[in-house]
């Protein structure tokens, strides 16, 4: 129980630090990279939660699966459209932070 | 003794996985940002291992740390051109800092206060002979909850059609993702000849065993999508085009056989999706090859991008 509470506090400090690193970040593949990190640090959160039991749930470990194939085809799109915007715009970062100080 | 060991492992763990997320927001460089993110897949996958997770630890290896890494180098070796003086905001941003912090400290709490569940329920063990596969996981993902899988490949195919509607207009007939030149003799041209067949041979075991062992269509898929894309980067095949008939009967080969499996169980066994119990051990090994195919080229496709021609931007 005492090594689950570690993955699971471990899981909400990485939640905690990827929507840091979503909100600080200015280039948008950081931005990514960091809601990558939100989803990774829920899955590790909810993988401990499923391991509380007598023997460790196999419903909860077939739903992180899923979410971990999504988050990559959500990646794959969230990265597509930052090149689209690179292209149109010429810099990866958004309009309306480009000189906020 | 060994109790106390292996909370002194899972504490160093965590504690690595931490000092590497925090390099990852932190650190500067997007570059540096990225390669911190696969290290941060590959220990997220030992965590996994220590959570007796290894089906999920395998997916993470494979699409955490190996697919989204290749993704995000690939996107950062294009934008290197465009990457903005700053990459992170001036100073410290202490109001992204608070709000971070209570959403962790609000996730803490939540895990002291949540009851803890009989798990798991009764109802699967149960159930688990009947599903006809041994694997738990492959059974909840194949038989079970059969719902969320169907829908999931359907998702796989509606972001890569959101992906190559970015393609420039140009270049709709050309091969997809970017061209690529490995140089004669190098690393991966090398690595393009020797990785493949092995890749392959770990694929199709992983799909195999999945059945009864950790692994799986998703596992054992995004291995032989790595394979082709090892394949692609080397220079040894080259990407088709969109409209290439062949490949489109991949993409939706699984989806395809998922549904009339589906159809079929509705008119057999009184409801859709649903496997008679004689016959669900050969359904879903069925689903489960189909499945593989399409998950394979999906996200070797996802992770290529939309076409591009030569030389273009």
């Amino acid at each position: 129980m005492a090594a689950l509470s570690i993955y699971a506090l471990t899981g909400a400090a990485l939640v905690g630090l990827g929507f840091f690193g979503l909100l600080a970040a200015r280039h948008l593949l950081r931005r990514v990279v960091a809601f990558n990190l939100i989803g990774s640090g829920l899955f590790l959160y909810f993988g401990a939660a499923a391991t509380r039991g007598a023997a460790p749930d196999p419903v909860p470990q077939a739903l992180i699966i899923t979410g971990i194939v999504v988050a990559l085809a959500a990646s794959a799109l969230a990265v597509a459209l930052v090149v689209a915007q690179v292209r149109a715009a010429g810099r990866a970062t958004l309009p309306e932070e480009e000189d906020a100080p | 003794m060994t109790a106390a060991l292996g909370l002194a492992l899972d504490a160093a763990l965590c504690a690595l996985i931490l000092g590497v997320a925090l390099a990852v927001v932190a650190g500067r460089g997007v570059f540096r940002a990225v390669v911190f993110f696969i290290v941060y897949g590959l220990l997220a996958a030992v965590a996994w291992v220590r959570l007796d997770a290894v089906n999920v630890a395998l997916a993470e290896a494979a699409i955490g740390a190996g697919l989204t890494g290749v993704l995000l180098l690939a996107a950062h070796g294009r934008l290197r051109r465009a990457e903005a003086a700053q990459d992170l905001a001036h100073g410290m941003p202490w109001s992204a800092a608070l709000a971070g912090g209570a959403l962790a400290a609000a996730l803490g709490w939540a895990w002291f206060e949540m009851p803890i569940p009989v798990e798991p329920g009764p109802e699967l063990a149960e159930a688990l002979p009947r599903a006809g596969v041994g694997n738990p996981v492959t059974a909840v993902l194949l038989n079970f909850r059969a719902w969320d899988t169907l829908l999931e490949s359907i998702v796989l195919l509606a972001a890569l059609i959101g992906v190559w509607m970015l393609a420039r207009e140009g270049d709709w007939r050309e091969p997809l993702g970017r061209p690529q030149h490995a140089r004669p003799g190098g690393v991966m041209a090398g690595f393009g000849r020797v990785l493949p067949p092995v890749g392959l041979l770990v694929g199709v075991w992983l799909v195999w065993a999945g059945a009864d062992h950790p692994g799986g269509a998703f596992q054992g898929g995004t291995v032989l999508a790595a394979v082709g894309l090892v394949a692609v980067l080397a220079g040894v095949i080259r990407p088709p085009w969109i409209g290439a008939p062949l490949w489109q009967g991949a993409l939706v080969l699984g989806p395809a056989v998922f549904l009339l499996a589906g159809i079929a169980g509705a008119v057999l066994a009184g409801g859709f999706l649903t496997l008679p119990e004689g016959f669900a051990k050969p359904a879903i090994v069925t689903i489960e090859v189909a499945l593989t195919v399409s998950i394979a080229v999906t996200l070797a496709f996802l992770v290529l991008g939309p076409p591009e021609a030569e030389g273009a931007g």
